[in-house]
């Protein structure tokens, strides 16, 4: 795909979003709204299917084309798991798994119990989702929501939830396609989460050049100056840390790319959210004012599958376990240009 | 601004440079310790200098014309990063490499760049900066050393310090008022070359918290300056200075000054039997915080060589890539304490502790971490 038509993409995305995806939407939907016209809109769009092969009727886009509309999703509080569905589907059709209608989440883990139970717990957007991908054993789950019971795990708005389903139901979706689950959602959160940041850094901007005490804009003041700085920082490292994730023209996420990025957006999340907020001042923790709704996000992505301390760890034990002497050489195998895998079956 | 830092790969006419450096290093460093090799680019050794001027990897990315390699900046990253992982004694050649040779070329006479760049180049010339003052640190432009107009040149009073490697460099590239006073600010100020060998010339180095010696204090005593010591215009001192630091700051000197111990902490994690958590934990946190880093810094290294000047953007890695390197011996002295039944090595205490006594100044030269956070600020519209 050449770049002019990557840029066509992340441009129609992005005024797809714009228009539909307003704060006034997602507000809705979050208090228990009927998502389906903004569904319906994303579907048409063909955004579902992005990373679905041409082959199988989709746009045949790689990961590295797509993050655009995953960093998008972030930046407008997408209240559905588009970024989700389309990693899934993408896999799915990769599968030769017909593919289903509507929303699909992703969930972090799942345990069958020894009397046939089924639970995921803390699934992002369990509460507006049709399906949840779940990894048991080897094979691959695609279990329906309408049949779980659901109890949320996130405050006031957050659509997360535990699934659980008291047997497997009638119809679940098997494959034994091999699919890095864990990874394909930190990737999608991580990537969420960017984007999530550049809009925190906007509002949080906007608000110290136009807020006045002392009789001057915050902004000049250079304690609040260095902590936005500071913000700059993380919002630019994350959004490297998910180009670097997502690099390469292939479809399946490489964990250690992930692991390194879900680490370090982690890591920034707390930081990023707790100077948005200090910034903005009372302003901020209302339910009025939009920022919550997007430092909630954070939080929630940096919790789901896998905080800084799990992908850290795997981190550290690939950097132990690497031949490398030097840990430069180490970085360069962990982020070099990786060959186009094409469509893996 | 945040947005314009797009992923970036090394050509591969640049990567190829790498393997030539590894070989040369494995048997250039054969016989340095690790512990002497944590000293980074503040090492000094010049023969070793000698040595890269041979192999063409000095002033790399410079004209042929004057003795450069007339590569790209990308080539100059692969080089810089391989030197400084492998904690190469680089600090004879660094200063005149990385910021003299590109300012003389940038604004000097023809003849001063055919005095210069070629000796820059060779590993037989070495520069100090002569910025700061006792009394002009972060506020460089109050600089009180002055060069007034005298009959064929200049005489200079004043004094300079810290000042690093003065005492063993030929030459210093020093920022003094010639106009005005210091309330005139940025207006007035000129860049000299002076060579440390002339009269009036007194330099003592100054030891520091480690016991090593690397920069100095430097006095002028009606120092006389031929003409032709004047670089640039009279009066673009200011500007001169700023394309100076933007040199010194874009590299990836300002994310690997902990690397080579860090590699010797896990040559000794390996050592141990597996398990700690903690540490591995550690270690894949450093390691992620330098996987972005570098991509952010081949990306500036991508600004660069496309001619523009990424400032912002500059201060915005070196200010995230010192608090990395400080927090790299501080971090890893905590976790070899985690086990006080476990002895470590000497040379690595003896490294963890050298690198977190002296990690203070990674954020100080070059400008303090609240400078560059004020620079990044005005780069963001606030102010
Ligand atoms: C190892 C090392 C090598 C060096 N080598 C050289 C060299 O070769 N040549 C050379 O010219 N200089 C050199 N320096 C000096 C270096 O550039 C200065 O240390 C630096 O510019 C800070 O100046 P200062 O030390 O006088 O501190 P000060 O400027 O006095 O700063 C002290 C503290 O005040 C803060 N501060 C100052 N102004 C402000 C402000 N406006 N807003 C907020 N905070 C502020 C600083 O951030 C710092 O925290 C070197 C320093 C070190 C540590």
């Amino acid at each position: 795909m050449s770049e002019s038509t990557d840029d066509l993409f992340a441009d129609s995305v992005e005024r797809l979003l714009r228009d539909q995806c307003t704060p006034a939407v997602v507000r809705a939907i979050e208090a228990g709204g009927d998502p389906a016209s903004l569904w319906n809109a994303l579907s048409e769009a063909g955004f579902c299917d992005a990373l679905v092969p041409e082959e199988h009727d989709g746009a045949g886009l790689g990961l590295a084309e797509a993050l655009p509309m995953f960093v998008a999703c972030g930046r407008y509080a997408m209240p559905l798991p588009l970024a989700q569905t389309a990693m899934v589907r993408g896999y799915l059709a990769r599968a030769g798994v017909p593919l289903p209608d509507g929303p699909i989440a992703i969930a972090p883990a799942a345990t069958v119990a020894s009397n046939g139970a089924v639970s995921c717990h803390h699934v992002p957007g369990a509460l507006v989702a049709h399906w949840v991908l779940a990894a048991v054993g080897n094979e691959h789950w695609l279990l329906p929501v309408a049949d779980a019971l659901r109890t949320s795990t996130g405050i006031h708005g957050s659509l997360a939830a535990d699934l659980s389903w008291p047997t497997v139901p009638a119809s679940t979706l098997k494959t034994s396609a091999p699919f890095d689950a864990l990874a394909a959602g930190a990737l999608v959160s991580a990537a969420q989460s960017s984007g999530t940041m550049a809009r925190i850094f906007d509002l949080t901007l906007a608000h110290a050049n136009r807020r006045v005490q002392f009789g001057k804009p915050i902004g000049k003041f250079q304690a609040i100056q260095h902590q936005i700085s500071v913000m700059a920082e993380h919002v630019a490292a994350a959004r490297m840390a998910v180009e670097l994730a997502a690099s390469g023209l292939g479809f399946d996420p490489d964990p250690l790319r992930v692991a390194i990025a879900k680490g370090r957006i982690g890591e920034a999340i707390p930081t990023v959210a707790a100077i948005a907020h200090a910034v903005h001042g009372a302003i901020g923790i209302t339910a009025e004012f939009d920022l919550q709704l997007y430092t909630r996000r954070l939080h929630e992505w940096r919790r789901a599958y896998g905080s800084e301390a799990y992908w850290y760890e795997r981190v550290g034990r690939a950097r132990l376990a690497s031949d490398a002497t030097l840990t430069v050489d180490f970085l360069r195998s962990a982020t070099a240009a990786r060959p186009t895998t094409g469509t893996a079956s | 601004m945040i947005d314009a830092l797009p992923l970036t790969a090394i050509p591969p006419e640049d990567e190829a440079l790498r393997d030539d450096v590894k070989r040369f290093l494995v048997e250039a460093l054969a016989d340095i310790p690790a512990e002497v090799r944590a000293h980074s680019w503040t090492g000094f050794d010049a023969a070793f200098s000698r040595r890269l001027g041979e192999q063409g990897w000095l002033g790399i990315t410079l004209p042929p014309a004057y003795g450069g390699g007339g590569r790209s900046a990308f080539a100059r990253f692969v080089l810089v990063e391989e030197l400084l992982a492998a904690g190469a004694p680089v600090s004879a050649h660094w200063i005149a490499d990385r910021q003299s040779a590109p300012l003389i070329l940038k604004y000097g006479t023809e003849a001063q760049k055919r005095q210069h760049v070629p000796p820059i180049c060779r590993g037989e010339s070495f520069f100090c900066i002569g910025m700061s003052e006792p009394g002009s640190g972060s506020d460089l432009a109050s600089v009180r050393t002055r060069a007034t107009r005298m009959d064929g040149g200049w005489k200079l009073s004043g004094q300079k310090i810290w000042t690093t490697n003065a005492y063993r460099s030929h030459f210093m590239i020093a920022l003094v008022r010639t106009s005005g006073t210091a309330e005139d600010r940025h207006a007035g100020l000129s860049q000299f070359i002076i060579d440390l060998s002339l009269p009036g010339i007194t330099i003592r180095p100054i030891e520091d918290l480690t016991g090593d010696r690397h920069f100095c204090e430097v006095f002028f005593d009606d120092v006389a300056l031929a003409d032709d010591a004047l670089i640039g215009a009279e009066g673009e001192g200011w500007a001169q200075v700023t394309a100076e630091l933007a040199f010194e700051r874009s590299g990836p000197e300002r994310l690997y000054s902990s690397i080579v111990l860090l590699d010797a902490w896990v040559e000794w994690l390996r050592s141990q039997t597996p398990g700690d958590t903690e540490s591995l934990r550690l270690l894949g946190r450093l390691c992620s915080h330098l996987a972005v880093l570098r991509a952010l810094s081949v990306s500036i290294t991508g600004k660069l060589s496309r001619g523009e000047s990424p400032v912002v953007e500059a201060a915005l890695v070196k200010d995230m890539g010192t608090e990395i390197e400080q927090l790299t011996a501080t971090l890893i002295t905590d976790m070899l304490g985690r086990h006080p039944d476990v002895s470590p090595p000497p040379a690595l205490e003896r490294m963890v502790n050298y690198v977190t006594q002296i990690s203070p100044s990674f954020s100080l030269r070059g400008g303090t971490r609240e400078i560059l956070r004020s620079m990044i600020a005005r780069g963001l519209g606030l102010r």
